[in-house]
């Protein structure tokens, strides 16, 4: 069943208030990650409140689909949506990387058994997930698809060797229900991706590894739900969804700048962020029309 | 003299004392264990052989999982794996696992706290000709400084395959290091064993104890053909067999310490940070008496007979004697 349009307008409003929620905890912060949390905030929105299969009331539900946030510091957008989805109250989002807080500066698994795994060392969240999925096909057997498992990666963590160890592993052992997705931004801490350490041609890189590979618009919920219903449908081989983004997306004045990858905005710049985020609430043009 | 209770080898000290490798008895234990329990898994980089895991993957194809030459991989689908309730023992040479992969086992398995179950074979200089890049000498080290790790080295091939079956009952992350060459058989199955207590092995006949030896690995052997040799020229020497040194059984170290009143340790390792440095942080804070170390000071290995190997590099009978001598003048 392919999504409608009511739908998109829906997520399309949550998306929105997970980007000022980002842009709230960050603020309160002082540090922390503005571009891929805001860059994400389609992906991960329509994830937890169209695709995944999770019950906050029992996270550790044991037939929960599994979500592994490989890029962990990524996390003001996990978080965020997680509260959206009822986790956590909302309230908690302004502890973000305070002393004592559920919500560490990167996940903390300890602190927060409702992520799948403390993340932050960047290139181990695939290896992860890939882990999981074997140790529920043990249980299961090999056609048994009793949930997905899902990885969120960086592109820029893809030039970490341990990635296309799992990346691999998982073509060897044809793990139809592991859907990795990449947050394609082209930026990383410290310039772009092509000129730090080139990985296009992307797509083949992961084709060769027998994946099978699309490469979508990571703001656009119609292609999302395409793509995630396409890799879904793929028994015989892992999926990767390319999802290309915005660096800071939703805030002009930080989007596509890599130097918003680890810094947070100021007191200023949040309040016209907030401000610009606050106006396309109410109109909204769907990137898919 | 042994210690009855401790029930040891009773063919311990003749001329043809049974040889086997500590890792055949991981291998054992595995198997064992995964008879035992469906939740054993096990994962291998390439070396089913060389780590004994082989008996595992046959016995049981559909929890055995081969990720290739990647330890790094290795370490973390196995904390994947540990997250959905399973137990796995992840295998390969101890200077890629944990050499290789520390981080991965910092962040993905102690952070986690997941009960993977690290097993690093191929351990000191006595791996032998295959040279100094295959012979780990710090493993202890880089395992014993993680929060939520549990550290075994096994004196022998029953000892590991106790710890092997005791620790896949533990929900914790676990390290063991096994040797390869054939060592002799010190216990039998009715010594006993439990994870973080040390066991005495030799006490003087006399009751006097002039010196106590704590050691760990296949050393232990050495240790007690030492004490035994010492016993016979009058210096009551007490062994103290430390397979697991983390936690530590510092009860069993103090109470040693106060009684001998000088320590010598023995391990096939880095002096720095090793096993030897562990005994040290519990006394300097317990009851400080004098140590003298028997281990690797500071140096690689290199390729030759492990015989010769631990001769040059400070670990023979000659070695530990030297060391008990220097420390009781120490007193």
């Amino acid at each position: 069943m392919s999504i409608d349009d009511k739908k998109i307008k829906e997520l399309e409003i949550k998306a929105n208030l997970i980007r000022e929620s980002v842009i709230e905890m960050l603020l309160e912060a002082g540090s922390g990650h503005t571009a891929g949390p805001l860059g994400m905030a389609d992906v991960f929105t329509y994830l937890y409140f169209h695709a995944l299969k999770y019950d906050p009331k029992n996270p550790l539900w044991s037939d929960r689909d599994r979500l592994v946030v490989s890029n962990g510091h990524i996390c003001p957008v996990l978080y965020a949506s997680m509260a959206a989805a009822g986790y956590f109250p909302y309230s908690e989002l302004l502890t973000l990387r305070k002393f004592g807080s559920i919500l560490q500066g990167h996940p903390q698994r300890e602190k927060l058994p409702a992520v799948e795994t403390s993340s932050g060392p960047l290139g181990s969240g695939l290896s992860q997930t890939v882990g999981m999925a074997l140790a529920s096909r043990i249980d299961n057997g090999k056609n048994t698809f009793k949930n997905f498992f899902y990885c969120i990666m960086s592109d820029g963590e893809l030039d970490e060797g341990q990635s296309w160890e799992a990346i691999m592993l998982a073509g060897k052992e044809k793990i139809g229900n592991l859907i990795a997705i990449v947050d394609r931004n082209y930026i990383q801490i410290g310039g772009s991706t092509e000129d730090v350490m080139p990985l296009s041609p992307l797509s083949q890189k992961w084709e060769s590894f027998n994946w099978h590979v699309q490469e979508i618009d990571g703001h656009n919920f119609e292609a999302l739900d395409i793509a995630f219903g396409r890799a879904k449908a793929e028994f015989e081989k892992p999926s990767v969804i390319i999802a290309h983004t915005i660096p800071g997306k939703g805030v002009a004045e930080f989007e596509r700048n890599f130097e918003w990858h680890g810094k947070p905005p100021s007191k200023e710049e949040a309040k016209r962020a907030l401000t610009e985020l606050r106006t396309l609430g109410g109109k909204i043009i769907s990137e898919h029309q | 003299m042994i210690p009855d209770s401790k029930k040891l080898n009773p063919k311990i000290f003749d001329n043809d004392v049974e040889r086997i490798s500590v890792r055949v008895g991981f291998g054992q234990g595995l198997l064992a264990a995964g008879e035992l329990d469906e939740k054993v898994v096990g994962l291998c980089a390439d070396l089913t052989n060389s780590t004994q895991m082989n008996l595992f993957a046959k016995k049981f194809p559909n929890r055995f999982i081969e990720v290739g030459v990647a330890e790094q991989n290795l370490a973390s689908v196995a904390s994947g794996v540990a997250a959905m309730g399973k137990i796995p023992f992840i295998a390969s040479y101890a200077m890629f696992n944990p050499g290789r992969n520390w981080e991965q086992i910092r962040t993905t398995i102690c952070f986690n706290n997941v009960p993977v179950k690290i097993i690093g074979s191929h351990v000191g200089v006595s791996v032998g000709q295959d040279g100094g890049t295959h012979q780990a000498l710090e493993d202890i080290a880089m395992m014993r400084v993680l929060p939520n790790m549990v550290v075994i080295s096994p004196c022998d091939s029953l000892e590991a395959k106790k710890a092997t079956m005791a620790c896949a009952k533990t929900n914790i992350p676990t390290y063991i290091r096994l040797a390869r060459e054939n060592t002799p058989i010190i216990t039998t199955e009715e010594t006993p064993f439990e994870i973080g207590k040390a066991q005495v092995f030799f006490e003087p006949s006399s009751g006097k104890v002039d010196v106590g030896i704590i050691a760990t690995g296949t050393l232990v052997y050495k240790a007690l053909v030492v004490a035994k040799k010492l016993e016979a020229e009058g210096m009551g020497v007490k062994v103290l067999n430390l397979s697991t040194i983390k936690p530590i059984d510092a009860d069993a170290i103090i109470s040693l310490s106060k009684e001998a009143g000088a320590i010598v340790t023995v391990e096939e390792h880095q002096i720095q940070g090793g096993m030897g440095s562990a005994v040290c942080e519990v006394l300097t804070m317990n009851n400080p008496v004098p140590v003298e170390f028997v281990g690797v000071n500071n140096q690689f290995g290199q390729s030759g007979k492990p015989e010769e190997l631990l001769e040059f590099y400070g670990m023979g009978e000659s070695h530990i004697i030297e060391a008990v001598k220097k420390v009781v003048k120490r007193k």
